[in-house]
């Protein structure tokens, strides 16, 4: 990193080779990140290819001597907050796909032209107003000598200590009403007791558990149905959400039906009905 | 290469953010796509704080990521308790306000 930091830190518009070889591999993966997001219809599709894009940032913020801020881009975005993502994702179910269905006619085609034309109109602006900027840099040592870690932390308790202490008010503020948000009062004594739970259950058509996904010798995951005596897939036993698996069936038992009575096999025969004493069928 | 192809990458990814939000109707991801446009913004901060040589913009692209961790907290949040009345993470489902 420290060579590529560098290379490219003296002030001047063109910046080093393997910068540029950095950017012109990572950034058209960003893009794709991004472009899979919107696009993918599964919500857990969208956080993973989102968590793609983070993670070419993270290595652009390193890359543009920003070391403090690509770890934590890392540890925060990547690790933390899409992780809070997938977990809500989880809870709220993953199964709510999203609806096709266009609740404003054409807004679809109106966004997608709408985003076309800002990308180009702010793209071309930025891309020809930033001509030939200058790269200050911040040096070999960062910025004046001191490290980037130590100039952010001078920075931060010095000129934005206010802005600071104001983010803590935010961040409680933020934990608590989550707390609030998520939490469900119960009104004492609305828990039904266990017994009314089983008469509850008894006036329904199955008053059994549901039978759990299959547990096999060629398959024990929980997308294989669980077997009913005569072979076929137990539908009870499938969790919504998960594509059923087929599981290749155990052999057949090798018993009688298969080889035959042992006494055809060995050559002695049944005794009729008649021979039986008394007269007995069997 | 130029330091102002950052600046261009940034601008598309917030444009393919802002489209997302108008696109797509799953709350959460719409919250994604919200998360995508700052982190763009977080970009064009890094780029320019380079460009000029001082942290500025880096200490500023750190408190952007301090407020977007607090609102995804809140905004999650809100999303589940929406999703526990209505049973449903669609935008368009949630009109209690409409009338």
């Amino acid at each position: 990193m420290s060579g590529m930091l560098v290379e490219a830190a003296g002030t001047g518009t063109h910046l080093g080779g393997g910068e540029t070889v950095a950017f012109w591999i990572l950034g058209p993966l960003a893009l794709a990140g991004a472009v899979g997001m919107v696009f993918s219809r599964n919500a857990v599709h969208s956080a993973l290819w989102l968590v793609e894009t983070m993670m070419c940032l993270g290595v652009f913020y390193v890359i543009q001597e920003a070391p403090f801020l690509g770890a934590v881009q890392i540890i925060v975005y990547t690790g933390a907050i899409m992780i809070l993502f997938l977990f809500v994702l989880m809870l709220v179910g993953r199964d709510t796909s999203d609806s096709v269905v266009e609740t404003l006619r054409g807004q679809r085609t109106a966004a997608t032209v709408l985003g076309i034309g800002f990308a180009g109109l702010v793209g071309a602006g930025i891309a020809r107003a930033t001509t030939g900027l200058l790269v200050h840099g911040f040096g070999p040592q960062g910025a004046r000598g001191v490290g980037n870690v130590t100039g952010i932390a001078r920075l931060l308790f010095t000129r934005y200590l206010l802005a600071f202490e104001i983010t803590s008010a935010l961040l409680i503020t933020a934990a608590v009403g989550a707390m609030v948000l998520a939490h469900i009062e119960r009104e004492p004594g609305s828990r039904r007791s266990q017994k009314e739970l089983s008469k509850a259950r008894f006036l329904t058509s199955r008053p059994q558990t549901l039978p759990g996904p299959g547990v096999f010798a060629r398959g024990n995951s929980v997308a294989a149905p669980a077997m009913l005596p005569d072979g076929s897939p137990a539908r009870d036993s499938m969790s919504s959400g998960i594509a059923p698996q087929q599981i290749e069936p155990l052999p057949q038992g090798t018993g009688r039906r298969q080889l035959g009575s042992p006494d055809d096999a060995l050559g002695t025969l049944d005794p009729a009905p008649q021979d039986l004493p008394g007269g007995r069928t069997r | 290469m130029t330091l102002n192809w950052y600046l261009v990458l940034a601008a598309i990814l917030f444009t393919i953010g802002a489209v997302g939000v108008l696109v797509r109707r799953n709350a959460i991801v719409v919250f994604m796509c919200i998360e995508l446009m700052l982190n763009s913004a977080n970009l064009t901060l890094v780029t320019f704080a380079r460009a000029s040589g001082t942290l500025d913009g880096q200490v500023i692209a750190f408190f952007v990521m301090v407020v977007a961790a607090a609102e995804v907290v809140v905004g999650l949040a809100i999303i589940m308790s929406v999703y526990r009345t209505r049973r449903s993470a669609s935008v368009d489902d949630a009109n209690l306000l409409k009338y």
